[in-house]
């Protein structure tokens, strides 16, 4: 035979027996069963991961944003509060959070008796998966989690400074076990405000907006640092290290493609996971956007570029796509950030000629940011109605805020949340730890 | 003219400078330092190991001025930084021998 024809037959051969194997449509369409479910939990644990650095994000952007005598206090309250809401949300939060279905007060309220959080055997078969369609118990829990660490840790920078560190852990525990999940499972719990047809990706409410809230409502009870607000003027104290805040922006950044990416909840097919880097790509606009319209703003309003408003500008631009990450261009994306930056930079000043003192941004950052990014899923997504998205901002925030206010107060009359001021001149370090950030003098140095 | 070094609390630095720009001063120098008087330190525990902490964190202003603005500057600083507790501060006084103005040149009082 001519070697030109076998050399044309082999390739046919080859073709034709493998287009017989795949013919079957399991295959030739999409991994089986258990691959879906597989991929799913690999995003839940890698997201879950990306988050969990956050809470060195946070800390890290809160440490350099504080004066040097209360950085110990700052870095104490992080690590605490981080695994304070992972023992909260074991406890009471997931299964508050999550009923799946069971309700005590329909699409309301589901914890009259709490549950703590169980996982999956070890070793567990298909047959005995929890959700096989799904994922993996463990990873949903391990994911859910960070999200509602991540909200606790925006309520630790805004009362800085001057907050006793115990209450502010018992409003924490609180906070992770019962107030966060109670809303959050109004909505990605499938309750009365995911009846409605709230959109709300990842949280721009229901994380960034509720730890706003609760931040809020207690800036408002603890009062402003001493010295702060003086004869009508506004007396900047400015952070000990902005090295450690930039990185902490970074981190946060880098964290939120998981935050984002992750509340996509699959990964197993095309349509899926072009959508998680479509998410990717999307967070990683917006952040940008922000940071540049906070840069080019304070040049404008200042004459000068204020490296702390750009560090908050990109993290208000990460807060507001967070609603909806998986709708808009890149385009649409960046400027929805840049409307985010756009906030900050004006929310902060208003704040303080209201004398609401926030040390580090976070009420216009997650707040206000996160009431916009709310508000602009209607811009892209046509599944959204604009009344339903502010029906449900104000639900939530109404809630979240009263609750918080309350707690708040219960707070200060039984244990007082405020050291006293002769504590918060030698600052927090000294009188709460005893331990400095920045030792310079003595045997240690 | 006479050197003026006063050691005061942290806190009371903004009412001092803003008490001796009333007064006319024109400049100072203000830094950092730690010390302390008949204040006692406190003990503090480390990874479980107590330790003695002596030096309290203060605010050392330096400034020259002419001889008779010495003893209203004086009195301006005491008033500003008191408090009554212990840890307040001193103020030491020295004779100064001349200053110069790098700029000019000038020397004398009309330095200051």
């Amino acid at each position: 035979m001519n070697s030109k024809i076998t050399s044309y037959l082999t390739p046919l051969g080859l073709a034709v027996g493998l287009s017989a194997g795949f013919a079957s449509p399991a295959l030739a369409q999409q991994v089986p069963e258990h691959g879906v479910f597989i991929l799913n939990s690999v995003l839940f644990l890698m997201s879950g991961f990306l988050v969990m650095f956050m809470a060195c994000g946070f800390c890290m952007l809160e440490a350099g944003l504080v004066r040097a005598k209360n950085t110990t206090t700052q870095l104490t309250k992080n690590v605490a509060l981080f695994s304070i809401a992972a023992i909260g949300y074991y406890l009471v939060g997931y299964n508050l959070m999550y009923p799946l279905g069971d309700w005590s007060v329909n699409g309301v309220f589901s914890g009259l008796f709490p549950a703590v959080a169980v996982m999956e055997a070890v070793g567990v078969s298909a047959e005995a998966a929890d959700d096989i369609s799904y994922a993996s118990t463990a990873s949903d829990y391990f994911f859910q989690l960070m999200f509602c660490a991540a909200t606790a840790s925006i309520v630790s920078g805004a009362v800085a400074e001057r907050i006793k560190l115990w209450p502010f852990l018992i409003f924490t525990f609180l906070l992770t076990s019962v107030i966060y999940p109670l809303q959050a499972s109004w909505k990605w719990g499938g309750g009365f405000l995911d009846e409605m047809g709230f959109l709300d990706f990842a949280g721009s409410t229901v994380v960034h907006s509720v730890g706003g809230w609760a931040a809020l409502a207690g800036v408002l009870v603890l009062g402003a640092r001493n010295g702060k607000y003086k004869d009508g003027r506004v007396i900047p104290m400015p952070g000990a290290n902005l090295p450690l805040a930039t990185l902490g922006t970074f981190i946060l950044w880098l964290g939120w493609f998981g935050f984002n990416g992750g509340s996509q909840l699959a990964m197993g097919t095309i349509g899926d996971v072009a959508d998680v880097s479509r998410i990717f790509a999307n967070t990683n606009a917006a952040a940008a956007g922000g940071a540049i319209a906070a840069m080019i703003l304070s040049q404008l309003s200042y004459r000068k570029v204020d490296l702390t408003m750009m560090l908050n500008g990109a993290l208000a631009g990460l807060v507001s796509i967070t609603a909806e990450p998986l709708t808009p261009t890149l385009g649409v994306a960046t400027l929805i950030g840049a409307v985010g930056g756009v906030i900050v930079v004006y929310a902060v000043p208003l704040l303080d000629k209201l004398k609401i003192d926030d040390v580090v941004g976070a009420i216009p950052v997650h707040l206000f940011a996160g009431i916009w990014g709310t508000i602009a899923v209607v811009i892209t997504n046509p599944d959204a109605s604009l009344v339903t998205q502010l029906t449900s901002i104000v639900i939530v925030g109404a809630f979240t805020f009263a609750v918080s206010l309350v707690l708040w107060f219960i707070l200060k009359s039984i244990m007082g949340i405020r050291v006293s001021a002769e504590d918060e001149l030698a600052g927090l370090d000294n009188s709460e730890l005893g331990m400095d950030s920045y030792p310079e003098f003595g045997a240690k140095s | 003219m006479i050197y003026i070094v006063a050691i005061m609390q942290p806190g009371k630095l903004e009412s001092v400078q803003e008490a001796l720009t009333e007064l006319g001063v024109t400049g100072m120098t203000v830094s950092e330092v730690q010390g302390y008087g008949r204040q006692k330190g406190k003990s503090e525990i480390y990874r479980g190991a107590e330790y003695q902490v002596n030096f309290m964190p203060k605010i050392k202003v330096e400034l020259a001025v002419s001889a008779s603005q010495a003893g209203p500057v004086k009195d301006a600083i005491t008033k500003a930084a008191q408090s009554g507790k212990i840890g307040d501060g001193k103020i030491f006084t020295f004779a100064l021998k001349d200053a110069l103005r790098i700029r000019t040149g000038e020397t004398g009082e009309t330095a200051l």
